[in-house]
Parts: structure tokens; sequence; C-alpha cells
């Protein structure tokens, strides 16, 4: 198949498969669009099968790690681990919304590294919701600062994003290696989202507060907490041992699910759901779809792009191109697009790319400007609540965040 | 008379507080709370940024929704046991300067709390939910201090003469 072709044909493909996950219609899943759009590019030639089957095995190992990671956050949950969270919250909040906001920060920034920004997402938002309910206060600042810290705080571990996943093996260094790179990043990150917030939310945060019962301290999991905590242990310590830390994740995922099994505190259907093997099909399929676009020419281009070099002007050129891509397609194809580009480079323009993947996405509420502007058209049942704030919130925080971060990467890389 | 009175999580005691004494005995009284669904809407959204996964199915009751409309009927009536005296409630959901404008409409007073800086006095105490409120408000409004009315001397001195307005 000639190359220009089967280019066009890999991004038609792609395009499709995004505009269902997207606009999620009724008649098909995005795991059936990304998988069959796979399968239709390797027939017609458009990706050979040993390349699409390198594709699948490049991906097997992080699509694993994301698999017990997801089981690790629901055994979290089970446990109570969210809503201990929510009681810590409230209690050290004292009555006062800024307290509160703190406290959040803090939390969600924490969940977002070491669980993921899903768990953030999925099982802290709710929690957080509900807790300034209880409080009496205004939900805003706090449901917006989760929504933020998902994506600035998502930069510290490679299990913080899915993006990170998708990149860490590329970029070739260890676990350890990559969060130390990512701390000053992240911190940096975090930091302009307190200022800005403090800020633009001061009216809210600067209600008089009133004394109220304080609650009971929470009882924290323990359990959960421990295996938690030695998964952590396990990925910091893999490269001294020699062990890939998608075992450790294993074997963290194995030692929360398996006790709950026993006790019938878990069931099958649940824990089937929350590893979301859709999502996992969905992920393979396109890493084959990217790969058929990339193989045909679409790599060139993003070479073309993409600075190659280490100085501080490339870095932030790297993290500013990311950002723009993240926006214009969502940030899981312009990570597997960008990476392979950026790996050639070495572990900094990597990291690059992730900063502006991660932090680029706070620039929309809903991950990208192609799927605001599809909820737009679709005039979806938010488009009356004018969400204007996000968008403003994101304008404010995402080039200093930007900025910020590159620089102490840099600085980090430099050390 | 018939009277609104708009409260917020954060100042409903004081508002109750003033409402109760300086509304005559025989008000006709209307508790009102709007919650904002902005914080729902933007949990929803981020869920959905989350592409491809944790897609709640579209028939699954809304949990946050659920959650804010228990806390506005538990908000409303610790303020109308507050208040010792019967009164109407009203629990809407918006755009929240919006609906409190349109509650107000068949009213003769609405009644609320300033809802920015309440330490000075100025142009600040006002936050802009309660400043589209009194600009646009169908009926007359009597405005309260949350807690402590600020002295006079919180009033920053005026700029030294010569120098031009911004």
């Amino acid at each position: 198949m000639a190359d220009d072709l089967a280019l066009v044909l890999a991004l038609v493909v792609l395009a499709v498969t995004l505009g269902v996950a997207v606009a999620r219609p009724a008649f098909v899943s995005e795991a059936v669009a990304a998988l069959v759009g796979a399968v239709l590019l390797v027939v017609v030639g458009a990706v050979s099968f040993s390349q699409a089957v390198h594709a699948v095995r490049g991906l097997g190992s992080t699509v694993g790690f994301l698999a017990a990671m997801l089981l690790i956050a629901e055994g979290c949950r089970r446990d109570g681990l969210f809503d201990a969270m929510g009681a810590l919250m409230a209690r050290g909040a004292g009555g006062s919304p800024q307290r509160l906001l703190a406290f959040v920060f803090v939390i969600a920034a924490v969940i977002t590294a070491v669980l993921s920004l899903d768990a953030n997402v999925v099982l802290l938002t709710p929690v957080v919701f509900a807790t300034a309910a209880r409080m009496r206060t205004s939900a805003k600042p706090q449901v917006y600062a989760c929504a933020h810290l998902a994506n600035s705080a998502s930069l510290l571990l490679p299990v913080s994003n899915l993006t990170n996943l998708l990149a860490f093996h590329a970029s070739g260094l260890s676990f350890l290696h990559f969060g130390a790179l990512m701390a000053l990043p992240t911190l940096a990150a975090v930091g302009v989202e307190w200022v800005v917030f403090t800020r633009f939310f001061a009216v809210d945060l600067r209600r008089p507060r009133r004394a109220g019962a304080r609650p009971a301290r929470p009882e924290l999991p323990r359990f959960a907490l421990g295996v938690l905590a030695l998964t952590l242990a396990g990925f910091a310590a893999s490269s001294l041992v020699g062990v890939a830390p998608v075992w450790f994740a294993a074997a963290g995922a194995a030692a929360i699910t398996l006790p709950a099994l026993v006790r019938r505190t878990a069931t099958p259907v649940r824990l089937v759901r929350a590893v979301e093997p859709g999502f996992l099909v969905f992920v393979l399929g396109l890493g084959v779809i990217v790969a058929a676009a990339s193989a045909n020419g679409l790599d060139s281009a993003v070479r073309a792009v993409l600075p190659t070099g280490g100085s501080l002007p490339d870095l932030l050129a790297i993290a500013a191109i990311s950002a723009i891509l993240a926006n214009l397609v969502n940030n899981l194809p312009a990570t597997l697009m960008l990476v392979p580009v950026a790996a050639a480079a070495g572990p900094g323009p990597v990291l690059a790319t992730l900063i502006g993947v991660n932090i680029g996405p706070n620039l929309t509420y809903v991950g990208s400007l192609a799927t605001l502007l599809w909820r737009r058209i679709l005039r979806a049942e938010d488009s009356d609540v004018e969400l204007g704030e996000f968008l403003r919130l994101g304008a404010l925080t995402v080039p200093a965040s930007l900025l910020a971060a590159t620089v102490l990467l840099w600085v980090g890389l430099h050390a | 008379m018939r009277a609104l009175v708009w409260i917020i999580e954060d100042t409903w005691q004081a508002t109750i507080t003033r409402a109760a004494a300086y509304l005559s005995a025989d008000a006709d009284i209307t508790l009102l709370h709007v919650t904002n669904t902005e914080p729902e809407t933007l949990a929803r959204a981020a869920r959905r940024g989350l592409l491809g996964r944790h897609q709640p199915p579209t028939s699954a009751r809304e949990p946050l929704q659920a959650i804010s409309e228990q806390a506005a009927q538990a908000l409303l009536a610790d303020a109308q046991d507050q208040l010792q005296r019967p009164a109407a409630r009203q629990a809407r959901r918006g755009r929240v300067e919006h609906e409190v404008t349109t509650a107000a409409e068949p009213m003769d007073l609405l009644i609320l709390a300033r809802d920015g800086d309440h330490q000075h006095l100025g142009p600040h105490s006002l936050g802009p939910t309660a400043r589209y409120v009194v600009d646009h408000a169908p009926c007359d409004v009597l405005l309260i201090w949350p807690d402590a009315t600020p002295p006079l001397t919180t009033i920053p001195s005026p700029p030294p003469a010569g120098t031009k307005p911004r």
C-alpha cells in the first residue's frame, strides 16, 4: 500500500476512533471501534502484522500495569480510604473553607500521584463534594481543585497518569529516577495552582468561619495503606533488585484483592468492571492505529516539528507543542504520537512531553478542545451551564505551570 | 408583606437571625436556597475527559445531585428551626443569581447577606453573585452583614488630592 494513502487511512481511522470515544454513540463502544480500526489497518496492509504485534507487545506491560493499579485503587475504595480522606479533610478544615482547600490540595495531589488521576476524578472528587456539602461551604473551589490537580499533580510518578506509563519504558529511566526528576516540576505546578486558586476564589474562601463540632478522627484503613506503602516501596526498589515495577503492582493488586475475594467483600463482576477491560482494549487498538500512522509518515512529520535537544528553549517548545496537541486530540493519542520521537532524544524531551500532555488538558474541562467543541455542537445537557470560569482558570494556570515545571525539569536534568 | 430570605451555606445563621429581628410578625416568609450546579457539572465533565474509561451508565442516578439536594433540604430545615416561625421553603438549582432574581419576582422584600469581604466596608463586601442579585432584584432589598458590622475606619482613606481616579 502506498505510504500516503496508508497515512490518510490511518489518520481517518484514528479520527473515527477518537470520535466514537468522545461522542459515545449507543451502537458501538470505543473499544470495538479501536479494535475494528486496528484490524482493518492490518488487513489492508497499512501496518504489517509484525508491526502491529510489536505495538501490542510494547503496550502489553503498560496495560497490565494499569489494570493492576486500577485494582489497587478499587481495593482502597473498598476499604474506605476515600471516605476516610473525606473525614480527615473535614476534621482538618475546622470550619474554614480555605483550610479545607489546603487539605483538598494535599490529599488530591497525593491520591493523584500515588493512585493515578483516575482515582482522583472517579473516587475522590465525589467524596470532596460530599464533604463540602456536609461542612456547608461552597463546593466550587474544592471541586475545581480536584479537577485541576488531577492533571497538575499527575506529573510525579509513572503510575500517576496513563500518559506517564506509556512513556515510562521509552524514557529509559528507573521508577525512582523518574520520580526524582519530576518532583520539582510537580511541586511547581501544584504551587502555581495554589497561588491562582486562593486569589481566584478569594470571595468563596474568605467567608466568616464558624466553630462547629469537630468531627471525630477517622479510622484509616491500615491494610489498604500498608499494601499501598509496600507497593510504592517495591516501585522505588525495582531498579535495585532488578525486577520490573509492573510485578510489584501485580503483587499489590493480588494482596489487596485476593483476601477480599475470599471474604466475599468483593465480587468478580465488580472487580472486572474496576479493571475497565473495554478501556484496555481501546488503548491497545489505539496503539496499533497510531503505530500505523507513525510508520507511514506521521513520525517524520512529528520529528520535523518537535525539537530534539535538551536545552531549556527546546524543552519549553516540546512542552508547549505537547500541550497544544493534547488539547487538539486528547492526551492519550498525543502521547502515543510524540513519545517515540521524543524518546530518541533522551529522557529530558520525554519528560517535557509529559509535562505538556499532562498539564495541557487543564485548558478545557473535558480534556481536549475537540471534545469541548463536540459537546457544544451537541448542546449536551451541561452546555446551558457556563463553565467559562474553568476556561479562565485554565488560561491563568496552564502557561505559568508549564513554564515553571519545565524550567525546574531542566534544572533537575542539569543538577 | 411577602419576604424572601435567601440563605447561603456559609452565612445562613446570621441571615436568619437578622431576618427574624427585622421582619414583622405578620410577614409572609419564604426561605430560599439555590444550589449552584456548576461543581456537579464540572465533576461530570472531568469524568468524561477520561477518554474511554469510567463512563457511568447513562441510566445511573446522579449521585452528586442526590447529595446536594439532600444538603439543601437539610439546610432549609435547620434555617426554619432557627427562625422559629412558619415559613415556606424553596430549593432551586442552577445559576444562583438568576434563580434568586426569579424567585424574588413575586416578593415585596428580599433579604440577603453580603457574600464578599466581611471585615471591611466597601464594594468588595459583595461578591459577583450578590452584586448581580442586588443590581437586578425585582423588589426591595435588605442587605445584612454576615457577622459584626465593620466600623467606619475600615474604609480606606481617600487618595491624596490631585491623584487621578483609576
